[in-house]
């Protein structure tokens, strides 16, 4: 891994003000990915979601993100204007929402919203965005793309919203994308179904992709490396095949929560949270490759 | 499965027309009951105060007021819907013909007044909900409540005192100069469309300015009430998620303001445009007085204090089945616009 990295974090910190003070909702979080599947685990509210959105600069205007580098590319993203972070936006960098069922425009056909996504980077004609939305309904297994494409959001299962929603943010082929919590709207028996695709098609476009998730098992085997964020902190990164073994405390509290099917214990033991944790010398622990 | 479409659209169609017929009884019974509780003796308002007691009474049993009450109803039930609503006392003709004649000079000055209200108001919404709490916002908020607050017809006599009396900007009341009046045959009713179609240009302008004023009023309401509507619409949509999603996609900011999150405003907008516009119609009494605009709300007026029930009642008849109409047709159009409503 020596060339230049996909996307580099250093010491990314967001603040919301409010009126009982400002909330610290991401602290001093560093990574470094390549074309790799990361993921990005913790508890409601521990910044994960945050955390990507900064990376695509679409928090709100009143967020103070601040960071002593992130680079995409080897670009620094910090100065960016608006105008030029919407060459990014789509065509570099695509994100994947939780729910469908919010994330698409109610109004508007599946089809003229995947298009839309298709023809804001590239001139093309009416027609070839449609062949190309088409491909791509077809790339994300949906059956019978030409009618789908006239049916509106509400028309669609979850599933298929889901696989609507990729197939909108991997039509302009970005090389980045970011999944938030892609599957924790869906039915259990279409998550894995879904997760395939997403799978495939990542893999087969080379892409990097950060999969934010509360899901310890899910991201265990579906990434490579894992980012464990507690109160807005990396608490650690490790490989995700090494998840398990993890020796971090609060790593450990976390996958000693998870219940077992065949497990003997009557009662799940309490996430101890340790203090110290929150305190700026917590050390991050990288015991990946890199 | 088309069967059972087609069953579930006549049942709807049928509710429906179940709902409009219910609210128009309701309406004709309540002008019937208001025609003949008001302390005017309308036998008195045909034969005048020095007819004699036998004149009097065989007015009074021509008109059938000798009949009980549910008989006059259904005899008046009967004459409205078969589109005769009486004789104007005031200009001894039927007052359908009465209303048809002056409801287009109403129609012209709430549409254009509407129009205004529509081109002006919702854009200012939009600006003041993507630019929360901005100077545009703040601005926007106090025309609005200006709009609310002032009376119509103290802006409309101000508007008249200023621009006309004192500037000599504008003409004065009236829908034409004075000059000009008659000239024109009336086809559609409206002096704009009518003057246009007999080519009467000097016509067309002279209306056109007389129009301003009260239709900008008109408008100004209008808009200050659409400013605030679609403000809070705007608010709603630009915090939903889809909105999120189109600017990962990387579309430019006023597409997905104007386009998408103004694209999913339309459809409660059409309902509040549709109510400002009927409330326009209705307003048009004060408006109407004050600019002598001969339109139904003069008409009305003048009928009134008049003691013309005739008028009154059937004027409110027309304004009623009017909102009604318009209720009806943004329901429609609703149910056209949206997808999830189909």
């Amino acid at each position: 891994m020596t060339q230049i990295p996909l996307l580099t974090v250093e010491n990314l910190n967001v603040t919301f003000p409010s009126p009982k003070g400002d909330v610290q909702a991401v602290r001093q979080v560093s990574f470094s990915m390549s074309n790799e599947k990361l993921g990005i685990v913790g508890e409601s509210g521990s910044g994960k979601s945050v955390t990507g959105r900064s990376v695509l600069k679409l928090l709100p205007s009143y967020a103070d993100v601040a960071a002593d580098r992130m680079e995409f590319k080897g670009q620094d993203l910090r100065n960016r204007s608006e105008k030029e972070m919407r060459q990014i936006r789509g065509e570099e960098i695509s994100m994947v929402m939780q729910d469908p069922k919010y994330s698409l425009n109610p109004v508007r056909t599946v089809g003229r919203q995947i298009d839309e996504a298709y023809c804001t980077h590239r001139k093309v004609s009416r027609k070839e965005a449609k062949e190309r939305t088409l491909e791509m309904l077809d790339a994300v297994k949906i059956r019978n793309p030409k009618r789908v494409y006239n049916l509106y959001p509400h028309e669609v299962s979850g599933g298929m919203g889901q696989r609507i929603m990729i197939a909108m943010m991997l039509i302009p082929e970005p090389s980045l994308m970011i999944a938030d919590e892609p599957t924790s709207a869906l039915d259990v028996t279409v998550q894995m179904q879904v997760l395939a695709i997403l799978d495939d098609l990542v893999t087969q476009r080379g892409m990097g992709l950060i999969f934010i998730s509360h899901d310890l098992e899910l991201v265990a085997s579906f990434c490579d490396r894992v980012i464990i964020m507690y109160g807005g902190r990396v608490m650690e990164i490790c490989e995700a095949r090494n998840l398990k073994a993890s020796s971090h405390p609060y790593t450990r509290g976390l996958l000693n929560c998870l219940p077992k099917i065949n497990g003997s214990d009557e009662y799940l033991p309490i996430l101890e949270r340790d203090e110290a944790w929150h305190s700026d010398q917590f050390s991050v622990s990288d015991r990946s490759a890199q | 499965m088309s069967k059972e479409r087609l069953l579930n659209h006549l049942y709807a169609l049928g509710r429906l027309l179940a709902v409009v017929l219910t609210t128009f009884l309701g309406l004709l019974l309540v002008t019937f009951l208001i025609g003949r509780v008001v302390p005017i003796d309308p036998v008195l308002a045909v034969v005048g105060d020095k007819a004699s007691p036998e004149v009097y009474e065989r007015a009074r049993i021509a008109m059938g007021l000798h009949l009980p009450l549910w008989k006059q109803f259904f005899i008046y039930l009967q004459n409205v819907l078969s589109g005769n609503l009486g004789t104007s006392v005031l200009t001894a003709r039927p007052v359908l013909e009465d209303i048809l004649r002056v409801f287009p000079a109403t129609i012209e000055l709430a549409v254009t007044g509407t129009f205004l209200g529509v081109i002006i108001g919702v854009p200012l919404g939009v600006l003041s909900a993507v630019y929360r709490g901005s100077i545009i916002d703040h601005i926007t908020r106090v025309i609005g409540l200006f709009g609310y607050s002032l009376p119509i017809f103290w802006l409309g006599l101000m508007g008249l005192m200023i621009l006309y009396a004192n500037l000599d900007l504008l003409p004065g009341p009236g829908r034409v100069d004075m000059f000009y009046e008659d000239i024109v045959t009336p086809v559609t009713g409206l002096m704009l469309v009518d003057s246009l179609l007999a080519k009467e240009y000097d016509i067309f302008k002279n209306a056109l300015s007389h129009l301003i004023l009260p239709a900008s009023l008109l408008g100004y309401y209008s808009m200050a009430y659409l400013s605030r509507m679609t403000r809070s619409f705007m608010i709603e949509q630009l915090r939903q998620e889809y909105i999120i999603t189109a600017r990962v996609k990387g579309v430019a900011e006023w597409k997905v303001v104007w386009g998408h999150a103004l694209g999913n405003c339309a459809i409660p907008l059409i309902t509040v445009i549709a109510l400002s516009f009927g409330g326009l119609l209705e307003g048009s009494v004060l408006t109407e007085t004050v600019f002598a605009w001969p339109g139904l709300g003069l008409y009305l007026t003048n009928s009134l204090l008049n003691a013309d029930m005739n008028s009154v009642l059937g004027s409110t008849i027309v304004v009623g089945a009017i909102f009604l109409s318009i209720n009806l047709f943004s329901d429609f159009l609703y149910k056209v616009m949206d997808p999830r409503a189909r």
